[in-house]
């Protein structure tokens, strides 16, 4: 196991730069997510350091050694696809046994390691499938046995549940994740979707357009995101924004909505008077006030998901959405008060998305 | 009220004979067969009855002939021409499809590759195929003519040799010649049938087996050659047939000369049939490729095409 280090990584596609200068500190047993649209430069960073694509500038370490011009099978790393790419004319237990055999490695050996391995997923009645006739997510636990048969430095996995139904995707999460506790293996895990980036994550790092907007541990960048994007990202649902300026008129501050509403603010809420922002609540953070207090919602949208309900609407004139974890029967068009928890309004400039 | 509905609707609905039919899966499969299942026994089916039929007749061209069971066969079998044909016919196809496929299987890896004017260069490759066999034929014809061979003048000014090759007298070089004249127009078939083969694996299967530690070679060896079995099997069987009962090519350069060392069953059964009238003992040396021709198939669809990994869904 080791860790792995990307120093000032750039990426280029002929003249196209697709990563700029990113750097991301993994370490040891370390279980790192990173996450972001598509496009944003995850896959390609991932497949630098499994080395499927070349490094243009900067460095990748992994156990303190550079390995730019390490070729893959050196690196000492294995990776889950997304397709899962099994041989399909391998059996299960030959394609978890394939990198031992191309190794000449004792039979007895790849024989132990591979019905360990398929022991700890469960796979040990079908090693002698083919991958054909296997579900999908028995295909995903043979991609990562032939991964965990290698013992390697680090694992690398490429949006590995993207091809799973929703049910099977959260049960395979967990299963990564116990994974990752039993075997402690160094993991890069690349994924699109922030619940899989803050449910398995030790340490987060999201990405958009090649660039990393944030480094952190998955409730840090929950409660406290540098920028708008982030804000946006993470979390589901994502957070309200409104716009607004913000306004002390001589005493307290607020941030004053495009249609004249008042909204409220920490008393010590930085950003000088008129200042253009973006107010950010999450819809959690929204509490259901019946004293007279609270800015006016209208309710267009109700829905009840059992454990939670959420209530969709226009504050401030502008698109919000709410979450009670009480059951609430509100009528459309119906217009309730809803009071913003102070210690968690986020306010973002305008102009750069900058947390202020 | 709601159970009475379809009582009180049903004489409303009267369904017409045709209406049946048309909800008919069975029915409408076999209709809609109908059209291609004539153009077959017309253009097919006809074909080669008659000509198997012919095959057990003495007919000449310009006279009916009589029924006379298995006699050309038995007349054939003691043919020493017909034996040499036979033999031609065999090496003709084997060694023409081992080389296609060695050639063929080596371009398609090649231009499988990122390669700069690709689109250009597979068109260019596809060319030979492109060209109609008889002008091809004629081309060769002159490549390997005893007085005017480009090939024999190139290597003369090279100082390789000092004397021309007679590449169309000579019967070994004669067999030579053919086949490697059959090669160049078989390999662009070959080459870009298995380069859409190549393109269906995916990428992420290279990439890893790399990550598995693979060299290139092991990668060819147990990725890129068993998951292309399958079409290759499919090429190699066309490749055969296409081979076995060529005719153009040897029509043009040889005729069968010299001495029949080039002639093909194919083209010994016309020479017999047409030009020598035998209508009847030409139809049975055509009629004698069938089996070679169904061994062939077979061959192919048992021992390749059918692999286990390929099924998918059973839980056996």
């Amino acid at each position: 196991m080791a860790a792995v280090s990307i120093q000032k990584v750039r990426k280029s596609f002929g003249s196209t730069e697709v990563v700029h200068g990113v750097d991301v500190e993994i370490g040891d047993h370390e279980f790192v997510v990173l996450v972001g649209p598509s496009g944003c430069g995850k896959s390609t960073l991932l497949r630098m350091i499994a080395g499927l694509e070349k490094i243009t500038a900067g460095e990748i370490l992994i156990g303190g050694h550079v390995v730019n011009m390490v070729p893959p099978k050196e690196r000492d790393i294995a990776m889950v696809f997304q397709n899962y790419a099994l041989y399909p004319h391998m059996t299960v237990y030959n394609n978890m046994a394939f990198s031992m055999t191309l190794a000449k490695a004792d039979r007895a050996e790849i024989d132990q390691r591979v019905r360990e391995a398929a022991g700890i997923l469960g796979l040990s009645e079908y090693l002698d499938r083919y991958p054909r006739q296997l579900s999908g997510g028995q295909r995903q636990r043979v991609a990562m046995g032939r991964a965990i048969v290698r013992a390697p430095q680090v694992f690398l996995f490429d949006e590995p549940l993207s091809n799973l139904d929703a049910k099977l995707r959260v049960q395979m999460r967990t299963e990564i994740k116990l994974l990752h506790q039993r075997l402690k293996t160094t993991s890069v895990y690349v994924t699109h979707d922030q619940v899989e980036a803050m449910t398995m994550a030790d340490k987060i790092v999201v990405m958009r357009d090649g660039y990393v907007e944030q480094t952190g541990a998955p409730l840090e960048l929950y409660d406290s995101p540098v920028n708008l994007f982030v804000a946006g990202f993470i979390g589901s649902p994502a957070m309200n924004f409104i716009q607004g300026r913000i306004d002390r008129n001589g005493g307290a501050p607020s941030v004053l909505a495009e249609d004249g509403t008042r909204l409220p603010v920490p008393p010590e809420a930085p950003g000088e008077d008129g200042r253009s922002v973006h107010y950010g609540i999450r819809p959690s953070d929204l509490a259901l006030t019946e004293d007279g207090t609270g800015v006016d919602t209208l309710v267009d949208v109700i829905e009840p998901t059992g454990a939670d309900t959420f209530l969709y609407g226009a504050m401030a004139g502008q698109e919000i959405c709410a979450m009670f974890t009480e059951r609430h029967r509100f009528a459309p068009g119906e217009t309730v008060r809803l009071t913003p928890r102070l210690d968690r309004v986020h306010l973002f400039c305008s102009d750069t998305g900058k947390h202020l | 009220m709601v159970a009475e509905a379809p009582k009180a609707a049903a004489p409303a609905y009267k369904i017409s004979l045709w209406a049946q039919l048309n909800n008919n899966r069975d029915f409408l499969g076999l209709f809609f067969m109908l059209p291609a299942g004539l153009v077959l026994l017309l253009f097919l089916t006809y074909p080669l009855g008659l000509g198997v039929y012919l095959s057990l007749t003495d007919s000449r061209i310009g006279g009916v002939g009589n029924f006379i069971w298995f006699d050309n066969f038995i007349w054939l079998y003691h043919d020493s021409v017909f034996w040499l044909s036979v033999f031609n016919t065999l090496l003709y196809t084997i060694v023409a499809s081992a080389i296609k496929f060695g050639l063929g299987l080596w371009l398609a890896l090649i231009l499988n590759h990122h390669l700069p004017f690709k689109a250009f260069i597979r068109a260019i490759i596809l060319l030979p195929w492109i060209v109609p066999t008889v002008l091809s034929a004629i081309a060769f014809w002159w490549i390997f003519d005893s007085q005017y061979s480009i090939i024999s003048w190139a290597l003369t000014e090279l100082g390789l040799i000092d004397q021309y090759i007679d590449f169309l007298g000579d019967p070994d070089n004669a067999r030579a010649s053919v086949i490697a004249a059959n090669i160049w127009r078989g390999i662009p078939f070959v080459a870009i049938t298995l380069l859409a083969g190549l393109q269906t694996i995916p990428q992420s299967l290279h990439e890893a087996a790399t990550l598995d530690g693979s060299t290139p070679w092991q990668r060819f060896r147990f990725i890129t050659l068993p998951m292309l079995t399958p079409i290759i099997a499919v090429v190699m069987t066309f490749s055969v047939l296409f081979t076995f009962t060529d005719f153009q090519l040897i029509y043009v350069l040889t005729r069968g000369g010299p001495l029949n060392a080039t002639h093909l069953m194919a083209t010994l059964s016309f020479q017999r049939a047409i030009p020598g009238t035998q209508l009847g003992e030409g139809a049975a040396i055509a009629t004698a490729m069938i089996p070679f021709l169904i061994t062939a198939i077979l061959f192919s669809y048992f021992g390749l095409q059918n692999r286990k990994w390929q099924h998918g869904g059973r839980d056996d």
